[in-house]
C-alpha cells in the first residue's frame, strides 16, 4: 500500500535526494457531555481553578470511579461515523505515571481492548482530489489536569478542572504524506466529530488536541525513526510544526546523524520543535485493567439503533448533493465541509433551485462574510432570507442583477429581500408593451445606429439592451427585452 | 529471573521511592526471596485459560450524565499542603 | 451482669429497647474501659466527645418515639481505612499525616444512619498490608489474650488488629474491618472474636482507603454470629458511587439465623491439610465437622486442587493493584509533602519518608510484576490461576452448600516470631487468601484454645451471595463449640 502513496509533489528535497515524509496522526477529541467521564463534576470550560473537581477527579482516599452513559454513546457514535468496528466489550486499564497534574498517579484509559477498532476516514485533498487514510483505534480515557508553570518564580500551579474529562484519543494509521494532507485529515475528522455532535472541535480552548508522529525516509527504504510532536493545537500549526520537523529530521540524517526517538514540543512561537524535558526518562505505564471498573459490554441491538440514528456524514451529504441536487463537486464539498453551512445551505434551498442556491452561498454570502470576517452562524442574512431572495429571482419577480444589489442591502440592513424590493420599487417589468415603448423610444432616438445595426453590425445588440435597460432602470426582464429587441431591430 | 540492585534501583523510581544506594543490595535479596517463592506458579498449566481481572461477571454499571459533583474549590484543597490562589501546588516543573 | 461492655450487640439493643440502661450509659462505659486499655494501642484517635453526642442523640429519639436505627446507640470502632468526616483518617499510614476527609465512606454512613455511635478510628497495619499489625506507623495492637503463665505480648492478627483487639477487650461492641487476604477473619481467629469477609460486592469500597482494589471488601468483626449477622445487613447494600458493588436486595441475615442446618452439605477440602498443620488445628478442624454433623449437616471430602497457589498469586495480584492505588500519595493534595528541589525528588522523598517497610515492599514488587517484560510472566499468569481457583469452589460447591476449614496456620505469636522472612508472614494467610482470590464470602468462629490457653478460629466458606447460609452454619459451629474463655482481666 505504502507504495500507491508516493506522490512526486509531496516529496521534499535535500542534499542527498529527495526524502519522503511519513505521518501518522493522534486526535485527543475532548467528548461533548455535561460531566466528566468518571465523575459527576462539570466540564465546562474556562471556570475558575478547581471549581469543577469532584474528590472523584482528584484523587482523594477511597475514591471510585463511575462511567457516564452519555461518553460511551458519543465513543460509539463516532466509531460509527468514522465507519468503524465497534467492539462489544472494552476494557479500562490504568496508565500509570507520575505528574503533578495526574491526581491518581494513573490516566484512566483502554490499552489492549478499545472501544472502537479500524475505520476509515476520507481526505478531501485540493483539485477535487480524494483519498482514504486507516484508523487504527478510537479509545476513552480520562484528561489530566493543567499545569501552570509561569505563575510563581519556584512553583508550578495545579488546576484539575479539566481532570477526569472525557477523551477520545482517535488515532490514524501512518498513511499520510505531507502536511497538506495532515491539514486535510484534522478538518475532515472536526468536520465529523462537529456532524455527530460528540465534540465541539473547538483547537482553541483545546477540546480538539494534535500529536503528530513524523519520520522521515528516502523513498523506498523502509520507515524512519519516528518522533511524536505533542499538543500541536491549530491545523495551521499542524502544518507548520510538520514542515520544521521533517525538515530538522532530515538535515541531522544527511549531517551524518540519526533520529532519536523522543518526544518533541511544538513552540509555536519560535517556529520549532524541541525535546520535552520532562518525558526524557524511559516509560513504563505498567498497563492494567482497572480493578475499579468492569469491562463495559455493549448491546449490539443498541449499536444497530445507534447506527440508525446518526446524522447525515459530510461524505455522504456530498454525494447527494452531487447526485440528487445535481451541483459540482467542489460546490457540494464546499457547503459539507461545515455542519454548519451544510444546514444552511439546506435550509436555504428548500423549495428553490438547489444550484442557484448554490451558487447565491459559496460566491456571494461566503464571500462577503470572509471579507467581514464572521461566520456563517453569524451571517446578518439568514437560510431562510436567502433563500426567499433566490425565490424572487425564481420568480422572475427581480432579475439576478437587481438581486445583487439586494443582497448587498441585505447583508447590510438585515432587512428581507421583498421588503427591499418593495420599498424600492425594484420589481421587474415583466409587461412586453411596456418594455417595447421603452425599445421605440430608443430606435428612434438611434436611427443611425439602427441603420448601421440591420446593416450588419450585430455588435451594436448590446449598446441598445444597454440603452434600454438604463431607461427601464435595470428593471426589464433581460429575457423579454432580448427577445423583443431582436424582433423589433429585425423590422 | 534474578533481581540485582540496579533492577531494584529501576523498579524504585519508577514508584517515586527514594531507596539509598547502601540499601539496594539487602531489598533486592528480599524481593528476591518473595519472587523465587512466587515462582511456583510456573508450575501451572494456564494454557487456554481467560485471565480474571475481577470476579464479577456482569456488564458494567454507567451513571446518567448529569453534574451534581464538583462546585466546592475549598473541600478540593481543604488539605492541601500548599494552596495558592486556589491551586495545588509543586516544585516548579520544566517542561 | 453489670458490665455493659460485656453484653453483645444483639443483647444490648434488647436492653436499650427496654430502657434498662441510655445509649450514653452504655457508650461511657467504654469509654471509661478504653482509658484503662490504653496499652493495647487498639485506638489511633479516640473520639469520646463524638460518641457522647451520638449516644445523647439515640437516647433522644428513644424517648421521643422517633425511628430508631438497627443500631440505635451501639458503640462501635471503625478501621482507620474507613474515611470519616472531619476525624483524622491514616490507613495507619504517615503519608496521611493531617488527613481530615470531607466525606464520610457509605458502609460508615449507613452505620451511623443505623444510629451507631462511634467510639474512635481502630489500628490497623499499614494500608491493610499485614497479618500481624506489626506495620503501623501508630505502633503495634497488643493482642489482650496471653500465653498460659507467660507475658510475652502476642500480636492481634492483621490487618484489622485494632477492631480485633478491641472487640476482645470490650472496648467496642463490634468494629468495622476490611479483609482484602484475610485481614477480617484472621485477627477475628487470633483474638477469640468472630469475623465475617461478605461476598465481594456486597459492601460498598467508597471512602474506605483501598488497598486491592478487586479483593477488598468491608465487614464486621464482633463476639457472635448473631451481632456480626445485625452489623453485616447495615453494613451492606448496593451503592451506585462504586461500580463493583451489587445491586442486589439485602436479606435479612439476622431472621435467617434459625439454627436449623440439617441436611446442610459441608465440604472439608482435603488440599487444606498442609504440611506442618499442628496436631491442635488438624483436630480443632476434625471436631467442627463432628459439631456440624452432629446437628444433621453431610460432611464430604472435596477437593480445591489450586489452594496451594492461591498465596503466590495474591501475592502477585494484591501488590500490583496496590502499586498502583497507592501512587495518588504523592505529598500534592493531601497529607505528607516532604519538600523537594523537583518535583520527582518531592515525590521520591515523600513516599520514602511516608510509607514504611511493608508498603515498600509490596509496591516495589507491584511495580515489578507489572512492569515492561515481566506483566506476562506474572500478572497475566496469576490471573489466570486466579480464575482457576475460582473454578475450583465453582466445582465444590455443586456438591457442598458450605466449606469448613481452619481460619489460621496457628493461634496469636509475639512480634518477634516470624520476623525474619517475609513470606513466612506471608503464609498466615494461607487459608483466608483463597476466598478473597474467588470472591467468596468467609467467616471465622472462635472454636477453642490451644493448649497455651489461646484461641483457635475455624472458617467457612460460602457461596457468592449466600451469607444467609453461611451465617446460619457458622452459627451451628459457634453453639456447639460454645466459646466463652476470656482474655484475663478483660
Amino acid at each position: 500500500m505504502t507504495d500507491t502513496l508516493i506522490n512526486d509533489k509531496n516529496l521534499i528535497d535535500g542534499r542527498t535526494g529527495k526524502w519522503e515524509v511519513v505521518l501518522g496522526l493522534e486526535v485527543h477529541a475532548q467528548v461533548t457531555s455535561k460531566s466528566k467521564l468518571f465523575s459527576g463534576a462539570a466540564t465546562d470550560f474556562g471556570a475558575e481553578p478547581n471549581t469543577q473537581v469532584s474528590l472523584v477527579d482528584a484523587g482523594f482516599p477511597g475514591m471510585l470511579p463511575v462511567i457516564n452513559e452519555v461518553c460511551v454513546e458519543q465513543a460509539v457514535k463516532t466509531g460509527l461515523g468514522l465507519k468503524a468496528q465497534i467492539n462489544l466489550v472494552s476494557v479500562f486499564d490504568r496508565k500509570n505515571y507520575f505528574y503533578a497534574d495526574l491526581p491518581n498517579g494513573y490516566q484512566i484509559s483502554q490499552f489492549l481492548q478499545p472501544i472502537v477498532g479500524k475505520g476509515t476516514i476520507v481526505l478531501d485533498l485540493a483539485e477535487g482530489e480524494h483519498r482514504e487514510v486507516g484508523i487504527t483505534r478510537l479509545h476513552l480515557e480520562q484528561d489530566a489536569g493543567k499545569s501552570l508553570h509561569d505563575q510563581h518564580p519556584s512553583k508550578t500551579y495545579v488546576d484539575l478542572n479539566r481532570a477526569g474529562v472525557a477523551l477520545m484519543e482517535i488515532v490514524s494509521e501512518p498513511d499520510m504524506r505531507s502536511s497538506e494532507e495532515a491539514a486535510a485529515y484534522l478538518k475532515k475528522l472536526r468536520s465529523i466529530l462537529r456532524y455527530l455532535g460528540t465534540c465541539d472541535g473547538n483547537m482553541d480552548e483545546g477540546s480538539m488536541r494534535c500529536d503528530v508522529n513524523v519520520s522521515v525516509r528516502k523513498v523506498g527504504d523502509p520507515l524512519g525513526t519516528r518522533c511524536e510532536i505533542k499538543n500541536v493545537n491549530s491545523i495551521r500549526y499542524v502544518a507548520a510544526a510538520i514542515e520544521h520537523e521533517a525538515r530538522r529530521q532530515i538535515e541531522v540524517i544527511e549531517e551524518g546523524g540519526s533520529i532519536r526517538q523522543e518526544t518533541r514540543l511544538w513552540d509555536p512561537g519560535k517556529g520549532m520543535t524541541r525535546a520535552m524535558r520532562s518525558k526524557e526518562q524511559a516509560h513504563d505505564y505498567r498497563y492494567f485493567p482497572d480493578p475499579d471498573l468492569l469491562p463495559l459490554k455493549l448491546d449490539a441491538a443498541w449499536v444497530e439503533s445507534l447506527k440508525a440514528g446518526l446524522p447525515e456524514l459530510p461524505d455522504a451529504k456530498r454525494a447527494r448533493f452531487v447526485k440528487d441536487l445535481g451541483l459540482s463537486d467542489y460546490d457540494a464539498g464546499v457547503l459539507v465541509s461545515e455542519k454548519e453551512s451544510a444546514d444552511f445551505y439546506e435550509l436555504a434551498a428548500k423549495g428553490h433551485d438547489p444550484k442557484l442556491t448554490a451558487n447565491w452561498l459559496t460566491s456571494e454570502l461566503f464571500g462577503r462574510l470572509n471579507a467581514v470576517g464572521k461566520s456563517i452562524t453569524e451571517s446578518p442574512v439568514s437560510a431562510k432570507a436567502l433563500g426567499e431572495l433566490v425565490g424572487l429571482i425564481e420568480d422572475n419577480t427581480i432579475s439576478g442583477r437587481i438581486a445583487k444589489d439586494v443582497f448587498t442591502e441585505m447583508f447590510e440592513t438585515g432587512k428581507s429581500a421583498a421588503a427591499i424590493v418593495d420599498e424600492k420599487g425594484l420589481r421587474q417589468v415583466l409587461d412586453t408593451g411596456a418594455i417595447d415603448v421603452e425599445i421605440d423610444k430608443i430606435m428612434a432616438a438611434n436611427a443611425d445606429k439602427v441603420a448601421e445595426y440591420r446593416g450588419g453590425k450585430d455588435k451594436l445588440f448590446g449598446f441598445f439592451v444597454g440603452q434600454v435597460m438604463r431607461a427601464m432602470g435595470g428593471k426589464a426582464n433581460p429575457a423579454m427585452l432580448n427577445d423583443r429587441l431582436k424582433a423589433k431591430l429585425a423590422g | 529471573m534474578s533481581l540485582d540492585s540496579k533492577t531494584v534501583a529501576n523498579i524504585a523510581t519508577l514508584a517515586r521511592i527514594r531507596v539509598p544506594e547502601a540499601d539496594l543490595p539487602g531489598l533486592a535479596q528480599e524481593l528476591n526471596g518473595i519472587m523465587t517463592w512466587i515462582e511456583q506458579l510456573n508450575e501451572v498449566d494456564t494454557k487456554g485459560v481467560q485471565p480474571m481481572s475481577g470476579v464479577l461477571a456482569r456488564d458494567m454499571p454507567r451513571r446518567p450524565d448529569v453534574v451534581n459533583d464538583g462546585g466546592d474549590p475549598l473541600k478540593v484543597l481543604a488539605n492541601a499542603p500548599e494552596p495558592a490562589h486556589g491551586f495545588f501546588t509543586v516544585p516548579k516543573v520544566v517542561e | 451482669m453489670n458490665d455493659l461492655t460485656h453484653l453483645t450487640i444483639a443483647d444490648a439493643l434488647d436492653g436499650l429497647a427496654a430502657r434498662k440502661f441510655s445509649a450514653r450509659e452504655l457508650t461511657d462505659a467504654h469509654i471509661q474501659k478504653m482509658g484503662a486499655a490504653k496499652g493495647l494501642n487498639a485506638y489511633i484517635t479516640e473520639t469520646p466527645d463524638l460518641a457522647r453526642a451520638k449516644a445523647d442523640a439515640s437516647d433522644k429519639r428513644r424517648a421521643s418515639g422517633g425511628a430508631i436505627g438497627a443500631l440505635d446507640g451501639i458503640p462501635l470502632g471503625i478501621k482507620d481505612l474507613f474515611c470519616t468526616e472531619g476525624v483524622l483518617t491514616t490507613a495507619g499510614s504517615h503519608i496521611l499525616d493531617g488527613f481530615k476527609p470531607t466525606y464520610e465512606s457509605t458502609v460508615t454512613s449507613k452505620l451511623f444512619d443505623a444510629g451507631a455511635v462511634m467510639l474512635g478510628k481502630l489500628n490497623l497495619d499499614e494500608f491493610a498490608m499485614g497479618s500481624s499489625n506489626k506495620t503501623s506507623y501508630y505502633g503495634n495492637v497488643i493482642n489482650p489474650w496471653k500465653r498460659k503463665g507467660d507475658n510475652t505480648d502476642l500480636v492481634p492478627g492483621g490487618s484489622s488488629g485494632g477492631s480485633s483487639a478491641a472487640v476482645a477487650a470490650r472496648i467496642a461492641m463490634g468494629a468495622t474491618g476490611t479483609d482484602t487476604g484475610g485481614s477480617i477473619r484472621q485477627p477475628a481467629a487470633l483474638t477469640g472474636t468472630v469475623g465475617i469477609k461478605p461476598t465481594y460486592g456486597r459492601c460498598s469500597r467508597w471512602g474506605i482507603v483501598a488497598f486491592a482494589s478487586s479483593l477488598d471488601q468491608a465487614g464486621p468483626i464482633a463476639r457472635s454470629v448473631e451481632d456480626c449477622a445485625i452489623m453485616l445487613g447495615v453494613m451492606a447494600g448496593h451503592d451506585p458511587k462504586d461500580s463493583t458493588s451489587v445491586e442486589m436486595a439485602v436479606p435479612d441475615f439476622r431472621k435467617g439465623l434459625t439454627g436449623d442446618i440439617r441436611g446442610l452439605r459441608v465440604g472439608i477440602p482435603r488440599e487444606y491439610r498442609v504440611d506442618g498443620m499442628s496436631q491442635e488445628i488438624s483436630d480443632l478442624w476434625a471436631k467442627g465437622a463432628e459439631w456440624l454433623k452432629a446437628q444433621g449437616a453431610i460432611i464430604k471430602e472435596i477437593s480445591l486442587p489450586h489452594t496451594k497457589y492461591a498465596l503466590p498469586t495474591y501475592y502477585i495480584i494484591a501488590p500490583a493493584e496496590a502499586s498502583s492505588n497507592l501512587a495518588r500519595y504523592d505529598g500534592v493534595r493531601f497529607g505528607l509533602r516532604v519538600p523537594g528541589n523537583s518535583l520527582d525528588e518531592m515525590y521520591e522523598l515523600t513516599r520514602a519518608a511516608g510509607f514504611g517497610k511493608e508498603v515498600k515492599r509490596r509496591i516495589l514488587i507491584g511495580t515489578y510484576v507489572l512492569s515492561a517484560g515481566y506483566y506476562d510472566a506474572y500478572y497475566l499468569q496469576a490471573q489466570k490461576i486466579r480464575a482457576l481457583i475460582l473454578k475450583d469452589f465453582t466445582n465444590a460447591f455443586q456438591d457442598v452448600d458450605v466449606i469448613l476449614t481452619p481460619s489460621t496456620p496457628s493461634a496469636a505469636f509475639g512480634f518477634h516470631e516470624n520476623e525474619d522472612d517475609p513470606v513466612q508472614m506471608y503464609l498466615q494467610d494461607v487459608f483466608t487468601v483463597t476466598v478473597n482470590l474467588a470472591g467468596l464470602p468467609g467467616i471465622s468462629v472462635p472454636a477453642g484454645l490451644d493448649s497455651k490457653g489461646l484461641p483457635l478460629g475455624l472458617q467457612m466458606i460460602g457461596r457468592a451471595f449466600d451469607e444467609e447460609t453461611l451465617l446460619r452454619s457458622a452459627q451451628a459451629l459457634e453453639r456447639a463449640a460454645n466459646f466463652t474463655a476470656l482474655p484475663a482481666g478483660v
